[in-house]
Order: structure tokens, then C-alpha cells, then sequence
């Protein structure tokens, strides 16, 4: 059984639909990522499953673990988003809280789960080292504006993290970094996702990072998914006519660079 | 032979050096990648090159003129002959212009085609030339798309004929598949005109594609620079090695 099944899911926001009817499957400790430009509706899809979208109108299921979230009370669907579900978004620093600790944040997804403190304390700056960050006991009790932008990025997936949710979505995480910070980043994410057992739900417009990174992909467009399948079967032979598109153009430090970059097939919207 | 150079080039803000010593050339027909991670100074480079930002200390010259030493006269002259785009396409038009008007303000301010309909003809041509239509010079900037508002930008710059074209992250906002149309547009635009380019990018992919030569900026020091089969067949600093390692490659089997 799938850990999360959409079932057809339309959005509609502010009188347009952004989502036509989306189906995907994620199962438990499965990596898939959601690829698309930018209209594609691939966050939103993100969003939806969390329901951060309150003017949203919204059709289909979202079965998480046997549970409709669109059906669940607001207090049982915050109970599962943090515990059950972490997030990390885009900008580290939008995520984060200016005027309290990272530590004090790291620590809340338990605190308020009852666990003591101390224990809460312990776990979070464990989490903080394995996440690479140096001396993490001391920096524990830094703001966020004293930590670089990758490190900051670090400290939001503790806070997705340190609940040992079953599900981390994570919409466009690396997109603001720089790409060695990138790397070390997306490394951190898999690791950590093959130790726990936890399922991810990567979305970006990346293709780089994606072929490393999942272990199936779903490329959307124009509000519904046009492809799926295993990440080695779409690379080596994308059947959908967007996804080869897409595929061939995007320049490659590996690349013959002869060939002019496509733009067949593609709109210019 | 109107040579971009720099030689020796110092810049700080605030007691912090963000630019230190750096010197390269670009020649007519040729694009100079400048790469770097944020915070290397590769965009104070391209305003001090531009003169929006004043350098400490270090040569630009431009042919045998002397960009720094240009007095305000010599200074209209030369902002023609070095033309800059930026990343952001939705900042750097103005929203009350129609494209045409925006392409023909470059123009108007250089006295290039004083005659109305020339001009007009012009902008029209222009359009064409960055894979638009004529019909297009009565729009405004929001009845375009982003890759569409970035051509806009491209032939903006180059209405006014300058030998030297300066992009500043210009793909870095688009989606892949207009990024490919930008990106192929500036290959054409390099055939075809004798532009000079320096092409400041963070993403080592797209200076793949594009560029001749490629420089290397990490925290304001220039650490290597050599053509495009150096950089990335053998690169020879760590730091190069380090980013080139980093770069995702969209292959599952790689």
C-alpha cells in the first residue's frame, strides 16, 4: 500500500484551476520528485497535500497512510503536519523564526509533543552535527542570522526532520544555494531519508539534481502529471514529447555542445 | 580591434575586499564566462566595468579608451559601446513602455536614426532578430512572459550597437525551456554580430554551452582562467575542481 495516493486532485485558485486532475503515488521510504516549470503545478500539488492554501477550492483524495487528509479536522491535520509530515521549503530564512534560536525551533516539533527538554535538547543538536553542522552544540543557541544561507537550509530540515515524520515534501530546497552547497545538501537529504526509512517528495524544476536524487519521477505540466516512471527509465527513454523536450534542454557540463539546446514542442509561457 | 580589458582590478565595501586583483580581456566574436559562487564578486566586477560602482584601484579599457579616466562626454559614448542585461526581466523594463518604445529609448538618447519611421523599422527588425514579431512593438512588458521580457532586454541592448555585451545572470530566473531559446539566441547573436561577451553566470552548465573561455572568481580572486576545454577537460585549482564536482548532471548512471 502506498504510504501517500492522490486521486485525482483538482485545485482551484481565485476562479482558475491549477490543477487538472493530478494522480501519484508515493510509497514508504520511496524518493520521488515532482518536475515541472514554473505553471506546472507542481507546488501547489505540495501545498494541497498540507492544505497551506485555505481560499483553495479542492476535489479528489489525498489518502495519507489510510487517512483522507481533505476530510480530517484542522486539529487532527496539524497534528500530522510536523509529526508525520515534515516540509522544507525554498527560503531558509522565510522558514525560520528571526528572533528565536535555531535550537529553540530545532527542539519545538518535540517539545510540543510532550517530549522533556532536555531530551528534546539532546536529540536536536545530535541532529544538527549528522546534518554537518560543525561544533553544534555551541551553535545551537545562535539566530538564524548568524548562520550561513546553506547552514540555515540545514537547520530547516532538522525542524522537518527531528519528529521523524514518514513523509518529508521538500518544494524546491536547494533552489537558492549554491551548488556546492547544493550537493552536500541533497546528500544530507538522501542519507538521511535511506537511515530513517522516510519517503520524500522532492519538488523541483531541476533535472540535474532529480537523476541523482529519486528513485522514481513525475514530470507535470499545465496542472496534471504528462510522465512518470523510474528515474533511470524517463532519462534514458522519456516517452512523453514535453519530457523528451524538456529533457534536451538542458545544457550539460558533460554535454556535446554542437548540439543547439531544444526548444521543440515547447510554449513560450 | 575594440578589446575589453581589465587589469588589476581592486574593490572593497567597507574595509572588506570583494574584489581583488583581477584582470582578464575580451575580444570581439569571443565570450569570457565569469563564474563564481554568490558573494565572489563576479557582479561587482560587471559594475565597476560598466562604471556603476567606482574601483579602488586597476585598469578597464575599452580599445584605447580609457573607461575609468572617461570624463562625463566620454562616458555617454562609451555606455553605448557597453550595453548591459540584467537577470531580473520584470525589474529592468519599465511597465509604461511598449516594447518598440523601449527598444527605440537606447536610440532616441544616442541620436542613432533620427528619423521616426527609421526608427521604428529598427525596433521592428530588432524584434525579429530576438525571435519576436513586428507586432509585438505596441505591447507592454506584462503581456509578455519572462524568456519573452528577457528578449526584450537583448535587443534593447543591442539597438544601440555596442561592441561590448554584458550579461549579468541573464538565464538564471527562466525555465529550462526558455532558458534554450536564450541561450540559443546568444549563439546566434554571436555569429552573427562581432559582439564581445562577458557572461556572468553561477550555473557551469550554461557557461558550457555558451562560452569560449571561462574565469574563475572565488571570494574575489581570480583562481584560474583558460578556455572552455581547460577549465572543464583539466581544470588545474581545487576550488575549479570543487565546483565542476558539484555540478548535478541529469544522468541516473552517471
Amino acid at each position: 500500500m502506498s504510504l501517500l495516493a492522490i486521486h485525482d486532485l483538482r485545485v482551484r485558485l481565485g476562479g482558475t484551476e491549477v490543477l487538472r486532475g493530478v494522480d501519484l503515488r508515493v510509497g514508504a521510504g520511496e524518493k520521488v520528485a515532482l518536475v515541472g516549470e514554473s505553471g506546472s503545478g507542481k507546488s501547489v500539488t505540495a501545498r494541497t497535500i498540507l492544505r497551506l492554501d485555505r481560499d483553495a477550492e479542492v476535489t479528489g483524495r489525498i489518502d495519507f497512510d489510510g487517512t483522507d487528509l481533505l476530510s480530517l479536522p484542522g486539529r487532527a491535520l496539524r497534528e500530522v503536519r510536523g509529526a508525520r509530515i515534515g516540509l522544507v521549503f525554498q527560503d531558509p530564512l522565510a522558514s525560520l523564526n528571526p528572533v528565536m534560536t535555531v535550537g529553540w525551533q530545532i527542539m519545538q516539533p518535540l517539545v510540543i509533543r510532550g517530549v522533556r527538554k532536555k531530551e528534546a535538547r539532546r536529540r536536536g543538536i545530535d541532529l544538527l552535527g549528522r546534518l554537518g553542522v560543525r561544533d553544534a552544540a555551541r551553535r545551537f543557541d545562535d539566530y538564524p542570522h548568524q548562520f550561513s544561507g546553506g547552514m540555515r537550509q540545514r537547520v530547516v530540515i532538522a525542524i522537518a526532520v527531528i519528529a521523524e515524520p514518514d513523509l518529508l515534501i521538500a518544494d524546491e530546497p536547494t533552489t537558492a544555494l549554491d551548488v556546492r552547497v547544493q550537493a552536500q545538501v541533497l546528500t544530507l537529504m538522501r542519507e538521511l531519508a535511506d537511515e530513517r526509512g522516510m519517503a520524500v517528495l522532492l519538488i523541483t524544476h531541476d533535472l540535474g539534481i532529480v537523476a541523482n536524487f529519486a528513485d522514481r519521477v513525475v514530470v507535470m505540466r499545465h496542472g496534471a502529471p504528462v510522465e512518470e516512471g523510474p528515474v533511470r527509465r524517463i532519462y534514458a527513454s522519456p516517452r512523453h514529447p514535453y519530457t523528451k523536450a524538456l529533457l534536451a534542454a538542458v545544457p550539460r557540463i558533460d554535454g556535446d555542445r554542437d548540439r543547439r539546446l531544444s526548444t521543440v514542442e515547447m510554449e513560450d509561457r | 580591434m575594440t578589446t575589453l580589458r581589465v587589469e588589476n582590478l581592486v574593490k572593497s565595501f567597507g574595509g572588506r575586499h570583494v574584489v581583488r586583483d583581477v584582470s582578464f580581456s575580451v575580444a570581439p566574436g569571443e565570450v569570457l564566462g565569469l563564474v563564481g559562487e554568490s558573494g565572489s564578486g563576479k557582479s561587482t566586477v560587471a559594475r565597476c566595468v560598466t562604471r556603476l560602482t567606482r574601483p579602488d584601484s586597476g585598469r578597464i579599457t575599452l580599445g584605447d579608451r580609457d573607461v575609468l579616466a572617461a570624463s562625463r562626454r566620454d562616458l555617454r559614448a562609451l555606455r553605448r559601446d557597453l550595453q548591459m542585461v540584467f537577470q531580473d526581466p520584470y525589474s529592468s523594463l519599465n511597465p509604461r513602455m511598449t516594447a518598440g518604445a523601449l527598444i527605440e529609448e537606447g536610440m532616441l538618447v544616442h541620436g542613432l536614426e533620427p528619423d521616426r519611421s527609421a526608427r521604428r523599422a529598427r525596433a521592428a527588425a530588432l524584434l525579429e532578430t530576438v525571435g519576436l514579431s513586428p507586432a509585438d512593438l505596441d505591447r507592454h512588458p506584462r503581456s509578455f512572459s519572462g524568456g519573452q521580457r528577457q528578449r526584450i532586454a537583448i535587443a534593447r541592448a543591442l539597438a544601440v550597437e555596442p561592441k561590448v555585451l554584458i550579461c549579468d545572470e541573464v538565464v538564471s530566473s527562466l525555465d529550462v525551456s526558455v532558458q534554450a531559446q536564450v541561450l540559443n539566441l546568444f549563439r546566434d547573436l554571436r555569429e552573427r554580430l562581432d559582439l564581445a561577451i562577458l557572461f556572468i553566470a553561477h550555473d557551469l552548465a550554461v557557461v558550457h554551452y555558451l562560452c569560449d573561455r571561462v574565469a574563475v572568481l572565488d571570494q574575489g580572486e581570480l583562481v584560474e582562467i583558460g578556455t572552455r576545454e581547460e577549465i572543464y577537460g583539466s581544470p588545474r585549482h581545487p576550488y575549479t575542481r570543487s565546483l565542476l564536482d558539484a555540478v548535478p548532471v541529469p544522468d541516473p548512471s552517471a
